[in-house]
């Protein structure tokens, strides 16, 4: 059957090439007969790794990403230090130095880029060496590790990213080091003239020596280098010298083959070059005008291609936003966007020399366009995360410059740099990880990505609030680049789409099951997966009330039994009690109810409610006849749906209270009781700016004053204490409905399932938050109009229906034998 | 083989789970998407979570508890986890179920 697969050959055996073949093969694996061409004699191994290989942190061994072995295990056939010379694109082969031809259905490029190497007499010398391969690297090593000789000395000539880890390892190894730069200070492409004023000082500090804004004019030597001669005509000695001034793309095959290149190879959206049957990815590439040299948007290159050779044509590449760090253990150093100021542009500014910490950011209307960051570059991934999301960040200015932990992250604020944590340092309080097994698992794994740490450690796989932890120390064991979440990011491994896509792509091709859905948008998997179908479930819900059947199969258990799963396998009970208020007569019922069903545990809820805990599965829907013949109705404490409305006594009893906080609190639960909402939605109400009800770390609060009613948002109380931002002041018990019914719909309608109020308002902007829900009138009172037709087919008690007999499989076995 | 007759298909809800109470434990059969039918005793190899509450999707299901995958087919945990659930076997007559109850070495 050899003969019906497509013939894929690969061009580069590199890290976009390899990642390209990894994708594809995750697609179809029986589909392709794949051939790999590769210039340098080893495997595919980390290129970005080299410099803590020249520092002697890592051995080779460490960088390799695909041994022999797994070419091998899947078939693919690998020509290692084979030079392709020739691509015939009329007779579709490509044709090697040693006469090897082989034929191709699709081709791949991935050529990489080349060192450049300055035009200077001297430049082919013995021991000027550029830094891009392994093969780079052991020369250097070689040279540094020269016992014969003593004070060894290297100048790196460039200061960009790649000279300075150069220029950091060699003096590592033990040489003196002169870097030469022709910019006042080094790293001028990712650092402005304070930011790298402070590097330049700390690696000063290293050993390395600077001659800055100076000019090579040639590299001296007989029959190997001795030195070099600036412009001005100065000389330094050098044993080694290593030009590491940048890299231009690889593009002479593609060219000679007459395939569309202007500094690159140019590419669409889909990866493909002008030859419809040739594609390309990585360093070689031009997209939009723009290449790239770091591996995160190399990576997303190889999944749109990788898509496209797959046949399933669903994705695209629209180009990346890249931050970088560097590789220079102990110096924490970030940057992103565009960090130089041009006109209409603001810039924020932090500087502390004693303790050499450095920040700027670049805003234009509100939003962060560029970040550089030296000395505390914790929040590097928080701005960076902004500035693609655009989000509106005129609500934190003041403080946003302190960083994340300043706006609320009372749980992790101490957190600092993680390089500095033990290895015995606990990062994940949920599974009990600490720092040294993610850092192990990582190495000896071989992992990239959060998700990868998540399967093999459990680390932030349960509540998630070390999420940034996490993700700090795969950045710091494995450089910047493998941190940063692609900008796309699809909803689950099922698919490409994200939530956004899947939002739009609802009303707009009016989808109204799950099965017209993951078919409209490619679902990879026949039925999704426990993480999208729970979403997928929500958003249909959402967008037609009236029409959508919910999907039983696709809830969780706690929403499909409507109580709450515990560790033994029972339930728990929790019956609403609206606004907190109840009787001796309810009571009495409770109690009642708790003996007849020998309930083992009763307790206070911090919502002011009564949770009955360790009921059997069987037992539940008697019991909710129970509580219904009562006049109870669901608490949906298990549930992504509004929670409770916790209120104080208010003006009725309490000698503080301005406004009657109790009964406010129990008409807005009247009103939203049974909603369904991204996640858990939780409500109070204060009688008083004493705030009794703790109003303010709830989704939604009020706090009652003399003149009317603070209506406040987004706050949180859980993993991450977060204070609520002030939304607007009201006047009268009517507004506060409307408002609240126009929010809880507007993030219904447009937060990421599994998004609570607080991270939603800190993605959208609390600017648009009030745009929407307090600056346009008539649009609040559409969202305020939609919110109650959704809450007519909502507000049918759940208990009250299983009572009956729906679901009756639910709780009742199949069979039993004896 | 000691096939029991234990119910219907239809009694299982399509990606849904019924348990069958057994003197040595709770069984719990699975009808996946397209209407297979497998049965793993009633215990996450995990915490001991009752796999018949997880959501099915494929020829998987999620614990509960706290989200291990097990495979129906063979009950082992999906990597990089590692345990195994203890599997029975089941078959679909006439729209009939019959399971015979392998007991645990």
């Amino acid at each position: 059957m050899a003969k019906n697969k497509t013939r894929l050959v690969v061009i580069g055996n590199g890290m976009a090439g390899i990642r390209t073949i990894e994708e594809l093969l995750k697609m179809s694996h029986e589909e392709f007969d794949i051939t790999v061409f590769g210039a340098e004699p080893q495997p595919n191994y980390n290129r970005i790794l080299l410099s803590p290989v020249l520092s002697g942190e890592m051995s080779f061994q460490d960088t390799v990403l695909n041994d022999w072995s797994w070419y091998t295990e899947n078939n693919i056939t690998l020509h290692t230090g084979k030079l392709v010379t020739k691509i015939d694109r009329q007779r579709c082969v490509v044709e090697t130095d040693d006469g090897l031809s082989v034929p191709y259905d699709r081709l791949l490029i991935a050529t990489g880029s080349n060192p450049i190497v300055l035009p200077v007499p001297g430049a082919s010398l013995p021991g000027v060496i550029a830094y891009r391969s392994i093969d780079d690297v052991e020369k250097m090593l070689a040279l540094a590790q020269d016992k014969t000789k003593t004070g060894k000395r290297a100048v790196v000539i460039g200061g960009g990213l790649l000279g300075l880890e150069a220029a950091n390892g060699l003096s590592l190894q033990g040489m003196e080091v002169d870097v030469v730069h022709l910019c006042e200070w080094p790293m001028e492409r990712q650092l402005d003239k304070a930011g790298g004023d402070l590097l330049k000082k700390a690696l000063e500090k290293r050993g390395l020596k600077f001659y800055l804004a100076r000019q090579t004019e040639s590299i001296l030597g007989e029959d190997k280098v001795n030195g070099l001669r600036f412009k001005d005509g100065e000389e330094i000695a050098a044993d080694l010298v290593v030009m590491a001034v940048g890299i231009r793309p690889n593009i002479a095959l593609a060219k000679s083959a007459g395939i569309h290149c202007e500094r690159g190879i140019v590419v669409n959206d889909t990866m493909q070059t002008y030859d419809p049957k040739i594609y390309s990815v990585g360093e070689c590439v031009q997209h939009r005008g723009q290449t790239y040299g770091l591996v995160a948007p190399l990576f997303e290159q190889a999944k749109v291609a990788a898509n496209h050779l797959a046949e399933y044509g669903r994705m695209r590449y629209e180009g990346s936003s890249v931050s970088t760090k560097l590789k220079v253990t102990g110096i924490d150093l970030f940057s992103a966007g565009d960090f130089n100021p041009t006109e209409g542009d603001e810039e924020l500014l932090l500087q502390d020399a004693a303790r050499g910490v450095y920040k700027k950011l670049v805003l234009r209307d509100n939003k962060i366009r560029g970040a550089v960051m030296y000395g505390d570059t914790v929040d590097g991934p928080w701005y960076f995360q902004m500035l693609r999301d655009g989000t509106d960040v005129s609500e934190m200015r003041e403080h946003i410059l302190f960083g994340q932990s300043h706006l609320g992250d009372a749980g992790r604020g101490g957190a600092a740099s993680v390089a500095n944590m033990a290895d015995t340092a606990e990062i994940c309080g949920c599974n009990g990880v600490c720092k040294g097994a993610i850092v192990k698992a990582i190495v000896d794994k071989k992992l990239f990505t959060l998700e990868e740490v998540r399967a093999h450690t459990k680390a932030s796989s349960s509540c998630g609030s070390c999420t940034g932890l996490v993700e700090s120390i795969l950045a710091n064991t494995l450089g910047g680049d493998y941190s940063t979440k692609t900008s796309k990011k699809s909803i689950c491994v099922c698919t490409d789409a994200t939530h956004e896509e899947i939002r739009v792509a609802i009303p707009s091709q009016s989808l109204k099951t799950l099965p017209e859905l993951m078919q409209a948008l490619n679902w990879k998997t026949p039925d999704g997966c426990p993480k999208c179908r729970p979403a997928l479930n929500f958003y249909l819900l959402s967008a037609w009330p009236a029409e959508y059947q919910d999907d039983n199969a696709s809830r969780y258990i706690n929403e499909r039994v409507h109580a709450n799963i515990q560790k033994d396998g029972t339930y728990s009970v929790i019956p609403r009690i609206w606004g907190g208020v109840t009787s001796p007569s309810e009571l009495r019922s409770i109690a009642d109810i708790a003996d007849k069903y020998q309930v083992p545990t009763v307790k206070i809820t911090g919502g002011q409610r009564i949770d009955l805990l360790g009921v059997t599965k069987e037992n539940l829907p008697k019991m909710w006849g129970d509580l219904v013949a009562a006049g109870f109705v669901s608490g949906h404490a298990y549930g992504k749906s509004l929670r409770t409305v916790k209120t104080c006594v208010g003006s009725e009893w309490c000698r503080f209270g301005t406004q009657d906080s109790t009964g406010l609190g129990i008409k807005v639960e009247k009103m939203t009781w049974g909603s369904w909402t991204p996640h858990k939605f939780k409500i109070a109400v204060s009688g008083c700016p004493r705030n009794c009800a703790e109003a303010t770390i709830k989704d939604f609060g009020v706090v009652c004053v003399d003149s009317g009613y603070e209506i406040h948002v987004g706050g949180n109380g859980g993993i991450k204490v977060r204070v609520t931002d002030f939304l607007c002041k009201v006047s009268t018990e009517e507004e506060v409905m409307e408002y609240c019914g126009a929010f809880m719909q507007v993030y219904r309608e447009e937060a990421h399932y599994l998004d609570r109020t607080a991270p939603w308002i800190e993605r959208v902007g609390l600017a648009y938050v009030k745009q929407r829900v307090v600056e346009d009138a008539a649009g609040r009172a559409e969202l305020y109009a939609r919110f109650l037709e959704s809450q007519r087919y909502s507000q049918d008690d759940p208990w009250k229906e299983r009572a009956e007999g729906k679901d009756a499989h639910e709780y009742a076995a199949l069979a039993t034998i004896e | 083989m000691n096939w029991i007759q234990v119910g219907n298909l239809n009694d299982i809800p399509r990606q849904g789970s019924r348990i069958v109470n057994t003197a040595t434990g709770e069984i719990a059969l699975f009808r996946s998407v397209d209407d297979q039918v497998f049965a793993l005793n009633n215990r996450c190899p995990h915490k001991g979570g009752p796999l018949s509450q997880g959501i099915v999707h494929g020829k998987r299901v999620t614990c509960p508890l706290h989200s291990w995958q097990i495979d129906l087919e063979t009950g082992s945990a999906i990597a990089p986890d590692v345990g195994c659930a203890h599997k029975h076997d089941v078959k679909v007559e006439g729209g009939i179920l019959f399971l015979d109850i392998k007991v645990e070495a």
